[in-house]
């Protein structure tokens, strides 16, 4: 490979403006009066597809030789022989490793540390996402030259594409000779959006100094209590370990939250005898009593109308879209929401008695429910949610209440009678109410495999590491939709 | 109207002699026509090679001004019958289309024309899409060229070498009276390079000249016995002239230093590669000065015996790096040099993989093997080749595939969202799928559809599905393109003739959108040079389906369950037909954006529609992402420290098609959806209305508020 020929190959997603990077580059050289080529496969690719764009650039102003021959470049990159590779996303950057294009010796990575999940990851019924920091340094040991800094934000920031962003990081990194006026001279050469394009050249420009100084801290729990809770809190402070304090503070504020602060109470009160086991245990991290804790608060607070209802007409929450959309103080915000509540759902907020009665009256079930749109932000449709978010106060006394306890009731005594014995055991217990979650159908589906899994627990617990096989079964019923792996996973019991 | 404007690259077709064209290998094609004086273009759109199509639609004043007549053929078969015109006259035309998909559509028609032969010269244009980023099969065209004795132009991959291609095509087809065809793969189309140009050309002899003295030749008619002087013919002169022009004007080169005991053939569209796969040994420089011969094929069919003896003579062995399979090539080589008896030995697939594209990495692997048998001592850069090879796997678990998807509120998404629905309903169907974007229902999450046969016939690979048998249907789908390329008569006539039971989903998106959104008959855009706005209804009709249900509105999820629903369940016997209309989103994006920013600007009341999750209310479970796929809609950590799945996100890219909430109703799936209109320029009656909800609302909430901060 001639040290004279500059490399760049540029991986991106349809719709990215891996094009128009290229196109800027190849601007930008054959106006500094070099020989530079581009290509790439866009194909079906250019349908959200990864696509690759190459560029070549021979820097070098006259012909070098007598017989005036052009240079004869490259179509495809060379792996091993890639000077830059520019990802637009860090999965795109894992595939340019995947590929060989990133190496030790020579490649300068510049990527991007956003990430843009791809469809299996999406589609778990879990937790199926790729460790963001594990391809990080997996980047770090492939290139010679790791550059990586959120330039989706940083496009975001600057009503640009993440394109001009990654175009500023090039010239950030001064690998090719030329100066920033001249890149500059190339966006504004374009013509299009030259302005927003600008600002996100230079925060890409300044960035690769800068290093990322996106922060990726989660919002602490709120410390602010008010009277009532506060007096909850000191109880928790006084007799539970403080290596479970997060956990029940976050279950107390939801549980108060979510009905009052006597459930609140409740909930630390059924916390009690887990922290007297665990006494017998001497397990110091006391991860029986987090993990009980932080899935009872879960699972006492089950998502019911009222619950959505509630959810639905808060101020922070009307404040958040208001700021996630984007819209203006001189733009007026319309909100509207899907709802397709099911008698089964209707049921479940009525007192026991009439739900009951209800869920077994023929007439009620030939009743057909359509999909309804509640417009929360006019004074009918809000009117309707705050109505509803209201029979909170009666919650107690509605037939899913009286249901969900017993429930919690049963697997609380199941993971006490458990832990005596086995400990490892009774923590993949308090996991099983992950399975629990969702609505309508989704609800109803992971009611189901709740129930299956709970029925293998005898078979289980003659296995050699029952924890493993209980975690495993959980995991073969977030596995797929239909079931089919946890009916398998059963089986091999 | 094609999805991408190209009224930029029209002023490129507009240069002069001496000026220099910088742009795309296909649009270098466009002017290399233009300069040979064509008469007329026709084609059918695709990858890589829509390009050509595009920038010929919007510079139809300048195909006006040189005579040009260009047209959007219905199929390939059709492009190719359109070259009948250069048979009896001197009128040079050209042809392009995807390969080899579209050759095999078009070769019905090659092949006559191939037979009785061309008086004007006719270029076939082909993309060869074969290699990364192929949508197709992976096959030759060269087979295509050989059977029909079409000759064959692969020229280097730079726009000198591609114009000079297109122009000496015309020259060959004419000395040689038959048809070439200029094939250019996926990145020779796509390569930005430069070129000088020459004058446009507006040929003497016009349409209206043959038209008005129209010719006739009995002899160059496919039909006993003109067909059978026609194959001697082929042979007896068309060949030998064709050899001879090539041998004349010099097509294939001889490059390299000539006096090494061996040397390499290849086909001039692996040049650069080759050439790379040099460098990497040591055996050449960036300016494709090579240190052993080279004998670039420009033309690889048909090959010069003569130049492969001259080549040959005095070579103990010689390396034909010939990409796909079979290797013809190397099979024609063996049979000249031993012919010739002469004791060259040949090797190509020896030493090449037998499959796949040749990039630089299997061409240095292959090179070095065949120099260590035959000059070692040639060899320099063998640690260069060691960092080439090294791949990394280790990552591999850290790195999924991204095939391609709909794009962000395509209409064709809720259509598979409907049938996925149903699917739960009545269980599984056999599915038949075509060619189009509707295709990519094959992949995650909706995971449906069985077979794919070829544009226009996803009904037509149902057929065998009918019978008495079984009271299940089957489901087949089609677009508007492949419908009215092939799939009116191949399927749906095809279906009334046989009295099929089946059901067909024809996708109406109003464009032929996988090849870039250009217009067919049933577009709804008023279209100057072409007749659209015929609905599908009415083909559909008029060839006698009488069960026929239109969805106007896909995005409807539960209209377009109930009418899949009724279609397979319905006691009507019969075909079924439901045409699923929505305009493609990335099309309509393209259009009424620019439009609403302009409404915005001026002051208009303007209303941009976008969807979101509530965090706090989604569990995590990404049953809406299953049933829909959209790349908005995504997930994101899950701000509630209790919880660790990542709730679902719908990101900034949303157009607001609606789909997730119509989804989330139509499968009761959560109430986490909501959509947010944002109204810019309220009129006094929105401000109004807005202020007294407001009003009441913010006291509501403020009451609520003291409860939470108890």
């Amino acid at each position: 490979m001639p040290n004279t020929v500059i490399s760049i190959a540029i991986l991106a997603m349809g719709g990215e403006g891996g094009g128009v990077l290229a196109d800027w580059i190849v601007d930008l050289a054959e106006h500094a009066g070099y020989f530079a080529q581009s290509t790439s496969v866009p194909g079906v690719a250019q349908r959200t597809g990864a696509t690759i764009y190459y560029v070549e650039i021979f820097p070098s102003t006259n012909s070098v030789n007598e017989e005036n021959l052009k240079p004869v470049l490259s179509l495809m990159p060379v792996p091993g022989h890639v000077d830059i590779v520019i990802a637009s996303e860090l999965m795109e950057a894992g595939r340019a490793i995947q590929r060989g294009l990133v190496s030790r010796d020579k490649t300068t990575l510049i990527a991007s540390s956003h990430r843009v999940y791809s469809m299996t990851e999406k589609i778990a019924m879990g937790d199926g996402r790729i460790d963001s920091q594990q391809l990080i340094s997996a980047a770090s040991d492939a290139a010679n030259r790791f550059v990586c800094a959120d330039y989706a934000k940083l496009a975001h920031e600057s009503g640009s594409l993440i394109s001009a962003v990654l175009f500023g990081a090039l010239a950030g990194v001064q690998l090719l000779p030329l100066a920033r006026d001249q890149f500059e001279a190339a966006i504004q050469r374009g013509g299009v959006g030259i302005e927003s394009s600008m600002a996100a050249f230079a925060a890409g420009f300044d960035s690769v100094n800068l290093g990322d100084t996106s922060d990726h801290v989660s919002v602490p729990v709120s410390s602010q209590l008010g009277p009532a809770l506060a007096k909850l809190a000191k109880r928790i402070e006084q007799s539970f370990p403080s290596a479970s304090h997060k956990f029940l503070y976050a279950g107390m504020i939801r549980l108060a939250d979510y009905q009052d602060v006597d459930y609140a109470s409740d909930y630390i009160d059924r916390l009690e005898p887990i922290l007297e086991l665990e006494k017998l245990n001497r397990d110091k991290k006391y991860r029986l009593l987090c993990e009980t804790a932080r899935y009872l608060a879960l699972w006492m607070s089950y998502e019911d109308a009222v619950r959505v209802a509630d959810l639905k007409i808060r101020k922070q929450r009307f404040e958040r879209i208001t700021r996630d959309v984007g819209c203006k103080k001189n733009q007026l915000l319309e909100l509207e929401e899907f709802f397709h509540p099911r008698i089964e759902e209707i049921a479940d907020i009525m007192p026991s008695s009439l739900g009951r009665w209800l869920l077994s009256s023929k007439i009620a079930l030939r009743i057909k429910m359509g999909g309804r749109v509640v417009k929360t932000s006019s004074i009918c449709g809000f009117l309707q949610l705050y109505l509803i978010a209201g029979l909170r106060r009666w919650r107690r006394g509605s037939l899913r209440f009286g249901v969900e306890q017993k429930r919690v009731l049963a697997w609380l005594e199941n993971i006490k009678a458990v832990a005596t014995t086995d400990y490892e055991l009774a923590i993949s217990l308090t996991e099983s109410q992950r399975l629990i979650k969702g609505y309508g159908d989704t609800h109803h589906r992971g009611n189901a495999n709740y129930e299956a899994v709970l029925g293998a627990l005898p078979r289980v617990r003659m296995k050699d590491i029952p924890s493993a096989t209980l975690k495993s079964l959980i995991l073969a019923a977030l596995a797929d939709e239909s079931g089919n792996a946890l009916k398998k996973a059963l089986q091999a019991l | 109207m094609a999805e991408r404007s190209f009224r930029q690259e029209v002023g490129k077709l507009r240069l002069k002699a001496g000026e220099e064209f910088r742009g795309e290998g296909i649009l270098a094609v466009a002017k290399a026509l233009l300069q040979s004086g064509v008469t007329y273009v026709a084609g059918y759109q695709g990858s890589p090679i829509s390009h050509l199509m595009d920038v010929f639609a919007d510079a139809n004043d300048l195909l006006m001004e040189l005579g040009i007549r260009f047209e959007h053929s219905a199929s390939e078969a059709t492009a190719a019958a359109t070259l009948a015109a250069s048979v009896n006259y001197p009128l040079r035309g050209a042809i392009t289309f995807k390969s080899t998909v579209g050759t095999n559509v078009a070769a019905d028609a090659l092949a006559n024309l191939a037979s009785g032969g061309v008086t004007g010269g006719a270029l076939i244009i082909v993309g060869e899409d074969y290699g990364e980023g192929s949508s197709i099969m992976q096959e030759r065209s060269h087979a295509f060229a050989m059977k029909s004795q079409i000759w064959l132009l692969d020229p280097r991959p730079d726009l000198p070498s591609i114009v000079r291609a297109v122009e000496k095509g015309f020259e060959l087809s004419e000395a040689s009276n038959t048809p070439v065809m200029l094939e250019l793969r996926v990145r020779a189309c796509h390569v930005h390079g430069s070129f000088i140009a020459k004058n446009n050309l507006r040929a003497g002899f016009t349409l209206a000249d043959a038209m008005e003295q129209p010719v006739r030749d009995v002899s160059r008619i496919v039909l006993p016995p003109a067909s059978f002087l026609h194959e001697r013919e082929k042979v007896e002169k068309r060949w030998p002239a064709a050899i001879n022009f090539i041998r004349k004007a010099g097509l294939n080169e001889f490059l390299g230093e000539g006096n090494a005991e061996i040397g390499i053939i290849v086909q001039g569209g692996l040049f650069n590669t080759l050439n790379r796969s040099l460098e990497l040994l040591g055996l050449s420089d960036v300016f494709g000065r090579c240190r052993l011969p080279l004998y670039v094929l420009n033309v690889t069919y048909p090959i010069v015996d003569d130049e492969v003896h001259r080549f040959c003579s005095g070579k103990r062995a010689v390396l034909m790096v010939e990409e796909g399979q079979p290797e013809f090539i190397e099979h024609n080589l063996n049979t000249i040099i031993r012919r010739l008896d002469l004791g060259t030995r040949v090797f190509g697939k020896q030493f090449f993989p037998q499959a796949g594209e040749y990039t630089a990495t299997v061409m240095a692997k292959a090179l070095l093997e065949f120099l260590e048998a035959y000059q070692p001592d040639l060899i320099q850069g063998r640690s260069n080749l060691e960092n080439s090879t090294k791949g990394n796997s280790s990552i591999d678990p850290l790195v999924h595939p991204r095939p391609p998807s709909f794009c962000t509120g395509c209409p064709e998404r809720p259509i598979f969202s409907a049938m996925k629905l149903v699917e739960r309903e009545l269980g599984q169907h056999h599915v038949s799928c075509d060619i189009g974007c509707h295709l990519f229902s094959i992949l995650p999450p909706f995971n449906i559809g069985a077979a794919t046969m070829g544009y226009g016939l996803g009904w037509a690979s149902a057929a065998a599905f009918n019978t008495p048998n079984t009271e299940r249907r089957t489901i087949s789908v089609m677009g508007d393109g492949g419908f009215w390329h092939n799939g009116l008569t191949s399927g749906v006539g095809n279906a009334v003739f046989n009295k099929s039971d089946g059901v067909l989903v024809v996708v109406d998106n109003r464009y032929t959108a996988a090849t870039g959104g250009q217009d067919i008959l049933s577009s709804t855009a008023q279209n100057s040079l072409r007749t659209t706005n015929q609905p599908i209804e009415s083909a559909i009709s008029g060839v006698g389906v009488d069960w026929i249900r239109t969805v106007r509105r896909t995005y409807s999820v539960d209209q377009m369950r109930s009418v899949l629903r009724e279609a397979l369940t319905t006691k009507h016997k019969g075909p079924k037909v439901i045409v699923a209309q929505s305009e493609c989103m990335l099309n309509k994006q393209r259009r009424i954006k620019p439009m609403m920013r302009k409404l915005a600007k001026e002051g208009h009341r303007v209303v941009r529609e976008r969807f979101g999750v509530d965090s706090d209310v989604c569990t995590g479970d990404h049953s809406c992402i299953r049933l829909s796929g959209c790349p908005s809609l995504s997930i994101k950590d899950n701000p509630d420290p209790l919880r660790s799945d990542p709730v679902a996100h719908v990101t900034d890219s949303c157009v607001g098609c609606g789909l997730c909430g119509e989804v989330a109703q139509a499968a009761v799936l959560c109430p986490s959806f909501y959509r947010a209109s944002i109204v810019s320029n309220p009129t006094p009656w929105d401000r109004f209305k807005s202020v007294i909800a407001n009003a009441l609302i913010g006291f509501l909430q403020k009451r609520n508020e003291r409860r939470l901060s108890q």
